[in-house]
C-alpha cells in the first residue's frame, strides 16, 4: 500500500514533470496566461495520461517492441481527439483560448515518457496512479504558473478583478514572463529542496528521455567504480 | 584589487599575473566621474521639463541604492552600495524614463535594474546586460501609455502634451529644428532630450581617460550614414532620441561591451545597425534600448570571435589536431 502511495505522490512534488523533471514546456509557457487555462491545459493532460497509462499498460505485451512509439502515440492521440471533442461540446470558450495545444498533446513528453517509461513496465493500478500523480502534479505546476502571470499581468485571479488602482504589468501575459515565472518557480523549489529536487539518484534512468537507446554504459561503469 | 587594499577589513595579498600596473582609479572613482558626467544632463533636464525631473532622478537614485542594500542584506553579501554603481544605474534609468512617469512604476523599474538583472547575476561586474536599458525595456513593453506619454517642454507655450520627435516623423507631422534637438527643447525621456549636455559629460569622461570613444563614434556613425543612404537627415538622426544617450553613457558600459577594440567596433556597428533598422522599418519609433540590449546578449559571441584577432590563433581544425597527435605520440614514444 506504502508503494503504491509513493507512486501516486512522487509526481506531485518529488518528481513533478514540470518543476522537477523539466518535460512538456511547450504547453507550460505557452497556455498559463491565465489560471483557468493552466487548470485547463492540466485537467486535459491528467483524462489522456491516465486513460493513456491504463491502455498501454494493458496492451504492452500486445504491441511489439520495434514500433511501440507509433503504437503509444496512436492511443494517445485516440484519447486526446476524445478529450479535445469533449471541449468542444461543452467548454468552447476553453477550447478556444487553448487552441492548438489541446491536439499538440499527442506530442507531449510527459505522456509519451510516462507511457515508454512507467506504463510499458508496470501493472495497470500502478500505471493509473503515475498517470493521476504526474497529471495533478503538472495541473498543479501550470495552474501556480498561469495565477501568477494573470496576477502580475492582467490584475485578476480566475478572470475576476481584484481592483483597478494598478496597472498591471503586460510583460507578464507575454512570453519573457512565462520564461521568467517558471524559472523563478523551480529557483525557489531548488532552494527549499537546498538542491535536491533534481537529483540524479532519485529520478535515475527510469524518466531519462534517452532510455531507448541508451545502453547504459555510464551507468555500469559508474556502478563498477 | 585596489579596492580591497583600501578596504582595511579585507587585506588580502592578491596574486595575480603580469603586467603588475598600478592605477589611481578604483570602481567607485570611475562610478563618482561617470555621475559627474552626468550632471549636465540632470541639469537641463530640471531645466527643459522642472522641478519633478530632479525629484524623479533622486527617486530612481535612493530606489536603486535602498534595492541593493536590502538585497545584500538578505543574501548575506559584502555591502557593494558604496561602489556607487547602483546610483549611476539610477541616474541613467531616470534618463531612460518620461518625467511624467508615476513614482510606483519607476520603483518597478529599479527593482528590475537591480535585483533581476545585477545581482541575481551575481552583482556588479556579472550582469550580463545593461540594467538601465533592461529595465527601461521591461517598463516600456509592461506598461506602453504611461512610458509614452511625454510631457510638454516648459519652453512650448500652452501645450501639455508633447510628442518626441521620432514619434512626430511616424505620425507624418513637422518635426523641429536641428538647433532644438541638439540644446533639448523637445519632448522625450528626461536624459535624451539635450545633446549638448550629454557631450559636455562625455567630453569630461574623455578627458578623465575613462572611456574609450570606439563604440560612440562607430554607433554614431553608422546612424549618420544609414540615414543619409535612407534619404533621411542625418543630423536629425544623430540628435533626436535616445541615441546620443545610448550611445555615449550606455554602450560604454564596461560589463556589457566587449573588452577589445576589434569586439568594440563590432558591438558599436551593430548598435548603430539595429536602431536604424527599428528607427525607419519597424512599428516603435525608437529602437535605441532595443539594439542595445540586443548587443548586450551577442557580446561573449564578439569577445570569442576577437581574440583569434587579436592573437592570431586560427581556428583548431582537424589538421592542427593530428600535428598535436603525433606530438604528443612522440613525447610518449620518448618516453618510453
Amino acid at each position: 500500500m506504502k508503494d503504491k502511495m509513493t507512486i501516486f505522490t512522487k509526481g506531485i512534488i518529488k518528481e513533478n514533470p514540470v518543476l522537477v523533471l523539466l518535460l512538456g514546456m511547450c504547453p507550460t509557457l505557452a497556455v498559463t496566461t491565465s489560471a483557468i487555462n493552466g487548470l485547463g491545459m492540466g485537467l486535459s493532460v491528467i483524462v489522456v495520461l491516465t486513460c493513456s497509462n491504463i491502455v498501454i499498460s494493458l496492451l504492452k505485451k500486445a504491441i511489439p517492441g520495434k514500433v511501440r512509439v507509433p503504437g503509444y502515440i496512436v492511443v494517445i492521440a485516440g484519447f486526446v481527439t476524445v478529450v479535445q471533442l469533449l471541449l468542444k461540446a461543452y467548454l468552447p470558450e476553453l477550447d478556444e483560448s487553448l487552441g492548438l495545444f489541446i491536439p499538440l498533446i499527442v506530442v507531449n513528453c510527459i505522456i509519451l515518457g510516462r507511457a515508454e517509461m512507467f506504463a510499458s513496465k508496470n501493472p495497470i493500478v500502478d500505471s493509473m496512479l503515475d498517470g493521476l500523480g504526474m497529471g495533478i502534479g503538472f495541473t498543479m505546476a501550470l495552474g501556480l504558473i498561469g495565477l501568477i502571470r494573470e496576477f502580475f499581468g492582467a490584475g485578476t485571479a480566475f478572470g475576476i478583478q481584484l481592483g483597478t488602482e494598478i496597472t498591471p504589468m503586460g510583460i507578464f501575459m507575454l512570453a519573457p514572463g512565462g520564461f521568467f515565472v517558471l524559472a523563478m518557480i523551480i529557483a525557489l523549489i531548488n532552494w527549499l529542496s537546498k538542491g535536491r529536487a533534481i537529483k540524479k539518484k532519485e529520478i535515475g534512468c527510469d524518466v531519462c528521455p534517452m532510455i531507448g537507446t541508451c545502453s547504459g554504459i555510464c551507468e555500469k561503469e559508474e556502478a563498477g567504480a | 584589487m585596489i579596492g580591497n587594499m583600501k578596504n582595511k577589513n579585507n587585506l588580502k595579498l592578491i596574486v595575480s599575473a603580469s603586467p603588475h600596473l598600478v592605477s589611481g582609479l578604483n570602481t567607485q572613482k570611475i562610478m563618482l566621474y561617470v555621475v559627474i558626467a552626468l550632471m549636465p544632463s540632470l541639469v537641463a533636464s530640471t531645466w527643459i521639463f522642472g522641478f519633478r525631473a530632479f525629484a524623479l532622478t533622486v527617486f530612481c537614485v535612493a530606489a536603486c541604492m535602498i534595492f541593493e542594500y536590502i538585497f545584500n542584506l538578505i543574501a548575506k553579501k559584502p555591502q557593494t552600495t558604496k561602489d556607487l554603481s547602483a546610483v549611476v544605474t539610477g541616474i541613467l534609468l531616470a534618463f531612460n524614463l518620461p518625467v511624467s512617469l508615476p513614482y510606483w512604476i519607476a520603483a518597478v523599474g529599479c527593482f528590475i535594474a537591480i535585483i533581476i538583472v545585477k545581482q541575481l547575476f551575481g552583482g556588479i561586474g556579472k550582469n550580463i546586460v545593461n540594467p538601465a536599458i533592461t529595465a527601461r525595456v521591461v517598463l516600456l513593453v509592461s506598461f506602453p501609455a504611461a512610458m509614452t506619454t511625454w510631457q510638454a517642454t516648459r519652453f512650448a507655450g500652452d501645450a501639455v502634451s508633447g510628442a518626441t520627435p521620432l514619434g512626430m516623423i511616424k505620425e507624418g507631422l513637422e518635426v523641429p529644428s536641428n538647433m532644438d534637438l541638439f540644446l533639448g527643447n523637445v519632448g522625450g525621456s528626461m536624459g535624451e532630450v539635450s545633446a549638448l549636455a550629454l557631450l559636455i559629460g562625455f567630453a569630461f569622461l574623455l578627458f578623465k581617460k575613462v572611456v574609450s570613444p570606439l563604440i560612440p563614434i562607430c554607433y554614431l556613425a553608422v546612424v549618420f550614414f544609414f540615414a543619409l543612404a535612407a534619404g533621411e537627415d542625418p543630423l536629425f538622426h544623430i540628435f533626436a532620441g535616445g541615441v546620443m544617450l545610448g550611445a555615449l553613457f550606455m554602450a560604454t558600459d564596461y560589463v556589457t561591451t566587449p573588452v577589445l577594440p576589434p569586439g568594440q567596433i563590432i558591438f558599436g556597428l551593430g548598435c548603430g545597425f539595429i536602431t536604424m533598422v527599428i528607427r525607419i522599418w519597424g512599428a516603435y519609433p525608437e529602437g535605441v534600448s532595443f539594439s542595445i540590449l540586443l548587443m548586450n546578449i551577442l557580446v561573449p559571441h564578439i569577445d570569442r570571435l576577437c581574440d583569434h584577432i587579436i592573437f592570431k590563433v586560427k581556428t583548431v581544425k582537424k589538421k592542427s589536431r593530428s600535428t598535436k597527435k603525433t606530438v604528443m605520440n612522440n613525447i610518449k614514444e620518448g618516453t618510453k
